[in-house]
């Protein structure tokens, strides 16, 4: 519970924002309530909503989500090797859930003691719940949040991957890591229209991994 | 309280490529062993892609945003991760109020 109260309450504001923004796209309560529902992924969410058309392009929304949630390939990937307490089907089940924030504390937890189905329930489920309810409660109430520009509350999204990337820090190859990544996500932005610049950065960001792993390796042989 | 079709469309196509990213990473462990530096460049992927997707908004976007990014990268060094978002929600809410 402990692990899991910042979370909601980091989560909470977004999903009010992101509520109150589907509905200036003209999506009803119930229709962002069933997004955030089945989806559960923030980031592809509000990059639909900035791509959203009426009526909406499922080829659109569905490829610029596969663009920005390809990185859950290897999130599961990662998490999948720390599950050994999970049985098969546990396993598969609980990695629906493999939001962002909840892979990142579950990798951290893994780290400290063996990670349990009831652990990762108590993770998962609370933080499932909040996204959904306060997605309904921003699409609801959205006319009366204000401007959610205004009061800076669209931030909370890239202030919470911004924590994120500083609790990834493994040193000066992070930073090779994150230079890459930045510079090529900033340029692709830039030149090409849509989403690519997030398969773009992560490519760069990999190959510069890749590339200064590879020099260290000549350098101790 | 009506649900478009075409919506519900878009919603399921999302959810269906969600499910499988999130699902094909344990199937592709059945078939791949992470040794060495194999392993090294599947680490770096978790912020390689967080970059990618707030890169824009902390350097393309506007001088108040970048500030606030720098501002809430310090900050999570040292406080924990609803202060460090607090505090770059405020500021940027502050510095767009000045009009920067």
């Amino acid at each position: 519970m402990r692990a899991i109260s910042p979370l909601i309450a980091a989560v909470i504001p977004i999903g009010l924002v992101f509520g109150a923004v589907a509905v200036t796209k003209g999506l009803s309560p119930v229709e962002t309530a069933l997004m955030s529902a089945l989806v559960f992924a923030g980031g592809s969410q509000f990059v639909a909503m900035d791509i959203w058309t009426h009526p909406a392009s499922w080829t659109s929304v569905g490829f610029a989500a596969l663009l920005v949630n390809i990185r859950h390939v290897l999130m599961s990937a990662s998490l999948g090797t720390k599950m050994q307490a999970f049985g098969g089907r546990r396993r598969y089940f609980a990695c629906l859930f493999l939001a962002d924030e909840i892979w990142a504390m579950a990798e951290f937890r893994a780290g400290l003691a063996r990670l349990t189905p009831a652990w990762f329930a108590g993770l998962a489920a609370p933080f499932y719940l909040a996204w959904v309810l306060s997605g309904l409660a921003g699409a609801t109430l959205g006319a009366f949040l204000g401007d959610p520009v205004a009061l800076g509350l669209d931030f909370a999204f890239p202030a919470v991957f911004i924590v994120l990337v500083m609790g990834f820090w493994k040193g000066p190859e992070t930073g090779a890591v994150l230079i890459a990544s930045g510079a090529a996500a900033v340029a692709t932005q830039h030149f090409v229209p849509g989403v690519w610049y997030v398969a773009a950065g992560a490519v760069a960001g990999l190959l510069a991994a890749v590339a200064s792993g590879s020099r260290r390796v000549e350098v101790t042989q | 309280m009506t649900v478009d079709f075409s919506t519900l469309v878009a919603i399921i196509a999302m959810a269906a490529v969600t499910v499988l990213t999130r699902l094909s990473g344990l199937v592709l462990m059945w078939h791949v062993s992470l040794e060495g530096s194999r392993r090294k460049a599947i680490e770096s992927i978790p912020p390689a892609v967080l970059m990618a997707v707030v890169a824009p908004t902390a350097f393309a976007t506007g001088i108040a945003e970048t500030i606030a990014c720098a501002l809430t990268a310090i900050a999570a060094l040292r406080l924990p991760m609803l202060f460090s978002v607090a505090l770059g929600v405020f500021c940027v809410a502050l510095l767009r109020a000045a009009g920067i």
